[in-house]
């Protein structure tokens, strides 16, 4: 695939005014609609999905891959935090259920496919950066048309602790998913609480729930800003202005937080009477689902207060190792000031010359190597050392044969399950299996009745877990057993046939 | 001892041989020097066995992960080299005729030699990553990923000329730092306003920082191992091609891979790459010429971005 996987061409079709003498629009005419072009690119590759889905072999058009495109970027979105970003097979995994949803007929394998298949989409594996390029033309100052490249990514890999990769989304992600976002945090954030406690006033939960998630997002997205600035302090004191613009944000971040918590802890309690309260079981459930948002709120707010406190001590530590090291005599060159900081801003050209002179005598030497023949022969021919770095011999271990004391066999326990393989329809009565037991094996009956006392409270919720399709069962209808070895009630056993998939789908949704 | 058995085109009974003589001579050896005046010899014979020693301290110095303390031939030559000046001129001369640079002497580097720039044992950006002779962009994320690497191994000035100064970097830590310069510098183009997207066909004049801001970080492959193409695996293999170098030496595997600095790499980056490196900028007329005198501020260039108003003591100074 080439770097260009998703190339998407906005071209402006320009109506040449009648006027020639008068200048081409400028750059500033141009700004806004360059920026609606790039906003237009990023939702694209979502687009460029549903259209090569067919180029998947197989069919794959029952699959809605946009949607599932939008679910995989709310996933990670919704999975970042401080430190590290949202784990690619939990997301996977994650995504399941709604593919399921789409094609219930086939086979998990295929969904997984899918799944993976968007993903790894969203990402451009493939490509050497790993992003998207979109191509859009622009007026420069002169008044000629020019087409620039747009690079952006959605959904990025960074790495973790631990060597691991995570998933984390960009802001132009966040910017096609939630929309219109090119706007100021704070303000959004007021915006939406407020819409959120109107909406709770009116009992109109399924657009509360809408907004407490936008909400969240923003959360997020604020964190993030956070994050960098925090990060930025621990490698560079000098980089961040911890005079005014920092300790400023700090107060208004805690003020901030502070606020929120007390506001979302006034709409928790609202939208609990609001649950306790409502009739509809719709409303119940989204309401029970509004307070799991707002509480994940609250856990995101405290945490970012707890980084909040931490960031001042932070800083006066670092400025302590930064900034009381002994002066040298003598000064050299500013790496970071008079070299790296003014290559970054040349044309890729220019900064090439420069790179490449550090590059060439800033990486040493390398002996080259000088094979002589005779070396060679002699390598080849020396006979391998003895590999007495191994140590002594290992004593063979004296391993005692345990006694086989199961109380059954592998062949007893296999004709009682042969028994006890009931249709669903057709249960049976204890004394009856038992009758039929005896006539194969003397001793059968026993593991019988051990088996039915077992399904007598059949753990139906480890079943459902574990996504087992039959589940075992015994009730006692207060018949007596009459039999010469065994007493008690008379159980019905018999088979339940489990909906799995429907229960997993259930689950998932109402997490 | 073992790096010195496996130096090639030496044999092991030539070195025996010139071990046992060179236990001899240091008996004998101070007198001899101390009668002859040093630079007397500078224009008659120049004995054998001298010019013998003096390519084994340079061959010493080939090895750059080999330190003087460990090495009781190669401490004694050192002495040698500082004791006697015609010693110090031949060795010199030999390290020269190799295409050799001589950065310093001392019990701490040793025979600290870098490669000239058309000398058999300088490394070619081609032999380095194959990828980066075909394309420009891979060519300047490798040479920047060293230029970074040194940059955060000596962040201030007076690191790089404190002799005892020891940095320390990480992978992560690297890529994070020029990352975060990225940024800032794609926040001020839009303050002012700029359109950075590159015109289409004109790879060579995209902004520098664009091409290492939209190369991904990481990325997931199939064996577990860091995508060489993203910029942690560019840093990852500078830093793995520098302890290789004798320039770092891994510490731990926090943060992709913690290393710190040895002598060699701040004699390096002091004397060798970063003049190189700032004579191209001079002549791209990138910085202006400076007065030669050391200042604790960044050069005004550096000085926008890294927050004018920040008060803190750098900046008082």
């Amino acid at each position: 695939m080439s770097v260009r996987a998703h190339t998407v061409s906005i071209v402006t079709e320009q109506h040449v005014p009648a006027i020639r003498e008068s200048p081409a629009p400028g750059p500033a005419a141009d700004e806004g609609l360059a920026r609606r072009l790039r906003a237009l690119a990023c939702t694209a590759p979502l687009h460029d999905l549903d259209a090569r889905k067919a180029n998947l072999a197989g069919e794959y058009g029952a699959y809605a891959m946009a949607e599932v495109a939008l679910a995989a970027i709310d996933l990670v979105t919704l999975h970042m935090d401080f430190d590290t970003g949202a784990d690619h097979e939990e997301i996977v995994a994650r995504l399941l259920p709604r593919v399921a949803a789409q094609a219930r007929e086939r086979t998990t394998t295929e969904h997984e496919r899918v799944a993976r298949w968007v993903l790894e989409n969203l990402l451009n594996v493939g490509s050497v950066d790993r992003g998207f390029r979109a191509v859009y033309g622009t007026f420069d100052i002169d008044g000629a048309y020019v087409r620039r490249d747009y690079d952006f990514k959605l959904i990025e890999e960074v790495p973790g602790p631990g060597g691991g990769v995570y998933l984390r989304t960009t802001d132009e992600a966040v910017n096609v998913l939630v929309g219109a976002l090119d706007t100021d945090v704070t303000s959004a954030q007021i915006a939406a609480e407020v819409k959120l406690e109107v909406l709770i006033n009116r009992g109109r939960l399924a657009d509360a729930q809408l907004a407490a998630e936008q909400a969240r997002y923003r959360t997020v997205q604020y964190a993030e800003t956070l994050r960098r600035t925090l990060e930025a302090t621990r490698r560079d004191v000098r980089a961040v202005d911890w005079l005014d613009t920092v300790p400023d944000m700090i107060t208004e971040a805690l003020d901030h937080v502070a606020d929120r918590y007390r506001h979302e802890n006034a709409i928790l309690t609202n939208i609990r009477r609001a649950r306790d309260e409502s009739e509809e079981a719709g409303h119940r459930r989204r309401a029970a689902e509004l307070v799991d948002i707002v509480k994940d709120c609250i856990r995101r707010h405290t945490q970012l207060q707890s980084r909040l406190l931490e960031a001042g001590p932070l800083f006066r530590a670092e400025q302590d190792r930064q900034a009381f090291a002994p002066a040298a005599a003598r000064v050299g060159v500013d790496v970071f000031g008079q070299l790296l900081a003014p290559v970054l801003p040349q044309p890729l050209e220019s900064a090439v010359r420069a790179t490449d002179a550090f590059f060439t005598h800033g990486t040493g030497l390398r002996t080259p190597n000088a094979v002589r023949l005779g070396d060679l022969i002699e390598l080849l021919v020396t006979p391998p050392a003895p590999r007495e770095h191994l140590g002594a011999e290992m004593p063979e271990p004296d391993l005692v044969a345990t006694p086989d004391d199961s109380r059954f066999s592998a062949e007893q326990f296999e004709a009682a399950t042969e028994l006890l393989d009931l249709p669903a329809d057709a249960p049976r009565r204890l004394s009856g299996l038992l009758a039929d037991a005896a006539r194969r094996d003397p001793d059968l009956p026993h593991l019988l009745v051990l088996l039915a006392a077992h399904a007598a409270s059949p753990p139906v919720g480890t079943a459902y877990r574990q996504g087992e399709q039959r589940l075992l069962f015994a009730v006692d209808d207060g018949t007596e057993l009459d039999h010469p070895d065994f007493g008690g009630a008379d159980l019905i056993v018999g088979t339940a046939l489990l909906d799995a998939a429907g229960m997993a789908a259930d689950r998932t949704e109402a997490p | 001892m073992t790096d010195a058995d496996t130096e090639p085109g030496v044999a092991p009974e030539e070195r025996a041989a010139e071990a046992e003589h060179a236990g001899a001579r240091e008996r004998t050896e101070p007198p001899a020097a101390s009668e002859r005046p040093p630079g007397e010899r500078g224009g008659g014979a120049v004995a054998p066995a001298d010019a013998a020693d003096a390519a084994r301290l340079v061959a010493f110095g080939l090895q750059p992960k080999l330190l003087p303390a460990r090495d009781a031939e190669y401490a004694q030559l050192l002495r040698r080299h500082r004791d006697d000046p015609a010693f110090a001129r031949l060795s010199d001369a030999v390290a020269a005729g190799l295409g050799l640079v001589v950065l310093e002497v001392s019990d701490r580097a040793g025979m600290a030699v870098t490669a000239g720039e058309d000398s058999v044992f300088a490394v070619r950006m081609g032999d380095y990553a194959r990828r980066a002779t075909a394309d420009s962009a891979d060519r300047f994320l490798h040479g920047l990923a060293h230029l970074a690497v040194a940059a955060m191994a000596f962040p201030r000035p007076q690191d790089l000329a404190d002799d005892g100064y020891i940095g320390r970097v990480s992978v992560h830590g690297v890529d994070t730092f020029v990352r975060q310069v990225c940024r800032k510098l794609e926040e001020r183009a839009t303050e002012r306003g700029e359109n950075t997207d590159p015109a289409s066909g004109a790879p060579q004049l995209e902004a520098a920082w664009r091409v290492y801001a939209r190369r991904s970080a990481t990325g997931a492959t199939k064996d577990a191992r860091r995508l060489a193409g993203s910029t942690t695996g560019i840093i990852g293999k500078a830093v793995a091609f520098l302890v290789d170098s004798g320039f770092l030496q891994r510490t731990s595997d926090d943060a992709g891979g913690t290393y710190r600095t040895t002598a060699r790499y701040q004699l390096q980056v002091r004397d060798s790459s970063s003049s190189a490196a700032l004579t191209e900028l001079l002549s791209l007329g990138v910085v202006p010429v400076g007065d030669g005198r050391p200042s604790l501020l960044p050069p005004e260039d550096a000085d926008a971005e890294l927050a004018p108003d920040a008060g803190l003591p750098f900046f008082s100074q």
